[in-house]
């Protein structure tokens, strides 16, 4: 047992209100520089959509990520060593900026400086590559809430599984749904960035698994841009550099937390330590695919069982790094409640951001919105809406539409399971009892055996449902992100740094030495 | 030998084999972060595969022709002997060499015409492709005008190039030769020369080591076994907070 210590992500795919709050937070921290505009190392994507850049999930396009070589093992899509020396003067599978988007911005100089005149002037857009006006023919976020147009929501990867008649279904226009897919840089265990990097820049650091280009040692070969499934690993046109999502390392490492964490207003976002057993990763990442999450999930290790904690202080893990693991929200998510899933197991790179699937779109129906019975039971707030805007909460309903959803569960189950719709359903069955348990608690109209029925089959009890509610519903800044301290000072010391002169230059206290006593 | 040869094949060569050791080494180490390729694929790539494939293999080969008749002159002069063999090996060399003129012919035309990748061409993207051009075309000229290459390079200018590596120049042989040989003995200093200051330094960073080194890196900021010894400190307990 190879113990490691890894910072892991959930995010709550129920909680999203797509307002693009974590991107701007990390483009105004990161990305705001030249070469850099058209990169979003945090992007928030309408689903069904084809996102950013467009249809990136299509592995037949963009060759990321991992595959079977037909011998029991992986190699690498795209790239990888054969790969990526042979294509190193022209890369056929890299994304050109067109699939992302040309940036640009506008030319605002003219309507101040415009002479007076009988016709307003405007401000003409203008790409910020060449400087040149141009015609805009995409930009962040363009198919933002467009689920049901031709263009973007029908073209969506994930459909290719859906018979004709549920993606119909799901494009109804009274039936349309959609949901909001926020999505940085994984930090994978089995990272295809670093195995496809030549130059060897690309690194995952040991204390907490971040994973960093070395901006030193790139050499612009832009082979990660191809390896990367979930196209993270942006290629910098101007300074001839790959840049990604560093997790906001400056900002862990002095005990905070990300930016776009730190700033999401629906507050989905969880961050914490997981501790894995690195020896069992080539395994995972080589399982078959009907296995895949499982494996992954093995992998991720108890961190109160003992063995695991004396096999991990072994590895010179820090005691720090293995209480944060033990209070953990994101082992609590992905082992301990089995709520969480990776995004697209099937490309293979153990990705370490997981998501709680959406149960809203799923179970959202219109259809019975005018059934009397279930109108007297709203409140009188609730009755100024029209009929149509109001969900269906009938019990059977709810938890009957599981099945019957409006937003097939293979749909989901190509996002988040490589296909296992068990993996989706029998989480969002959870997510479904806890909203039963909740509703008998506070709102105290719904049949008790029917709750308790809903919870036994979800596996849950009410003490462990309420502890789910409160770490979704009512968690506080410190309870979603627990962030291990990054003990610099040990590094300092390690480094054979001189301590005193540190001290000084990192801005506390003086660059002297100690007086000796009678010196 | 006058002022230009004695310039040209001998103070500049060694003036620039010094600029380019001390200047690369400098870059290498101290400014990482200039060393890249500056690919502009990423702005335009599909033009691009037309000329740069050609140009990079192209410019290899002939490269690798050139080190052969440098490192192992008597091998070339001896399968020079069977006129066949040296119809082959002076064939092949020509069609590189028309490659990479076509190549870099075509990587200049791109770069002028096409208005992204001009957004990021600098002044020495320009001059260096100007004397890549130079160099590529002097160098077929001398294929094709002063046959044959293969033979009288390994017989003639290895020695002095030797001569040069032994720090006692003698570039008598050399000087005798046909201007378009000495400027392309010229155009190849000046190239070394340009390295340290062009997107030229690629070529010594190509990444060979990526054929031994395993797929996954990890690195640890310090000795984490040695920092954090299990037996001593202090201890976490299994209990939940
Ligand atoms: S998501 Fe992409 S860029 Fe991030 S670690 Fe995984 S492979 Fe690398
Ligand atoms: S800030 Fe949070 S709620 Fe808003 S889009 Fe981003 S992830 Fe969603």
């Amino acid at each position: 047992m190879d113990v490691r210590s890894q910072i892991s992500m959930v995010f709550h795919l129920d909680k999203c209100i797509g307002c693009h709050t974590c991107s701007v937070a990390c483009k105004n921290i990161w990305t705001d520089r030249k070469g850099a505009e058209y990169m979003w190392w945090n992007n928030v994507e309408t689903k069904p959509g084809t996102g950013y850049p467009g249809k990136w999930e299509n592995q037949d396009i963009y060759k990321g990520g991992w595959e079977e070589d037909g011998n029991g093992g992986i190699r690498l899509k795209g790239a990888g060593k054969p790969k990526s020396l042979s294509n190193i003067f022209h890369n056929p599978h890299m994304p050109s900026i067109d699939d992302y988007y040309e940036p640009f911005t506008y030319k605002y100089l003219d309507l101040i400086e415009a002479e007076a005149g009988d016709i307003q002037p405007t401000a003409r857009p203008v790409s910020m590559i060449t400087g040149e006006p141009m015609d805009i023919q995409m930009g962040p976020n363009w198919d933002d809430d467009l689920s049901g147009t031709p263009d973007y929501a029908r073209k969506d990867p994930n459909l290719e599984d859906l018979s004709e008649a549920e993606q119909e279904a799901m494009f109804q226009l009274e039936r349309m749904a959609f949901f909001y897919l926020p999505r940085i840089c994984n930090h994978c265990l089995n990272a295809a960035c670093v195995a496809s990097c030549p130059s060897g820049a690309i690194y995952k650091r040991g204390e907490d698994g971040v994973v960093l280009i070395n901006q030193d040692v790139c050499r612009g070969w832009r082979m990660c841009v191809t390896a990367c499934p979930y196209k993270k690993s942006y290629y910098n046109w101007d300074t001839g550099k790959s840049e990604k999502c560093i997790l906001c390392y400056p900002r862990l490492e002095s005990g905070y937390a990300p930016a776009c964490m730190h700033s999401c207003v629906g507050r989905i976002r969880y961050l914490g330590v997981i501790l894995y057993d690195a020896d069992r990763i080539e395994e995972a990442a080589s399982a078959d695919e009907s296995e895949l999450v499982e494996r992954q999930l093995d992998m991720l290790l108890d961190p109160f069982d003992p063995e695991v904690i004396a096999a991990a202080k072994e590895n010179g893990v820090a005691d720090s790094t293995i209480e944060s693991a033990q209070n953990s929200p994101t082992y609590k998510f992905v082992k301990e409640w089995d709520l969480a899933l990776p995004l697209h197991p099937e490309f293979r790179t153990l990705p370490m951001l997981f998501y709680v699937p959406p149960l809203l779109p799923v179970m959202a129906s219109v259809a019975d919105a005018n059934d009397n019975a279930q109108r007297e039971k709203i409140h009188d707030i609730g009755k100024k809406w029209p009929d149509e805007w109001v969900y269906d909460t009938s019990i059977d309903q709810l938890f009957g539409t599981i099945d019957d959803a409006r937003f097939p569960l293979e749909y989901m189950a190509s996002l988040f399971s490589a296909g296992d719709v068990e993996a989706v359903k029998s989480r969002l069955e959870k997510l479904m009892a806890i909203r039963l348990h909740r509703r008998r608690e506070t709102v105290g109209d719904v049949d008790s055996a029917t709750v308790d029925k809903a919870l036994k089959k979800a596996g849950l009890t009410g003490q462990r449902a309420n502890a789910i509610y409160y770490l979704t519903s009512l968690a506080k800044f410190d309870d979603r992100f627990v962030i291990p301290p990054a003990h610099r000072e040990q590094a300092i010391e390690m480094l054979d740094e001189d301590v005193g002169a540190t001290k000084g230059e990192t801005g506390f206290g003086f660059k002297r030495g100690t007086n000796k006593r009678g010196a | 030998m006058n002022w230009f040869d004695t310039f040209s094949l001998v103070l500049f060569p060694y003036a620039a084999v010094a600029v380019f050791v001390i200047g690369m080494a400098y870059r290498y180490r101290q400014r990482g972060f200039t060393v890249t390729s500056l690919s502009s694929q990423f702005l335009e790539g599909r033009s691009l595969f037309w000329a740069v494939v050609p140009f990079h293999i192209g410019i290899l080969v002939v490269l690798f022709g050139h080190l052969l008749a440098f490192l192992v002159p008597d091998a070339i002069l001896a399968w020079n002997a069977v006129p066949v063999r040296l119809m082959i090996l002076e064939g092949m060399a020509l069609i590189f060499g028309l490659a990479t003129l076509v190549g870099i012919a075509g990587l200049m035309y791109r770069r002028f015409t096409n208005e992204r990748v001009r957004a990021v061409t600098t002044k020495m993207d320009v001059l260096l492709e100007v004397v890549l051009l130079a160099q590529v075309g002097f160098g077929v000229w001398i294929a094709v005008g002063y046959r044959w290459g293969s033979s009288w390079f390994a017989s003639d200018l290895t020695p002095y190039l030797w001569s040069l590596v032994a720090f006692s120049p003698e570039a008598t042989a050399a000087a005798a030769m046909p201007l378009v040989v000495k400027l392309h003995i010229l155009g190849a200093f000046l190239l070394l020369f340009l390295v340290p200051f062009t997107r030229l330094a690629h070529v010594f960073v190509a990444p060979l080591h990526y054929i031994v080194r395993p797929y996954q890196q990890v690195i640890w900021n310090w000795n984490r076994k040695k920092i954090r010894d299990p037996r001593s400190g202090t201890s976490v307990s299994g209990r939940r907070r």
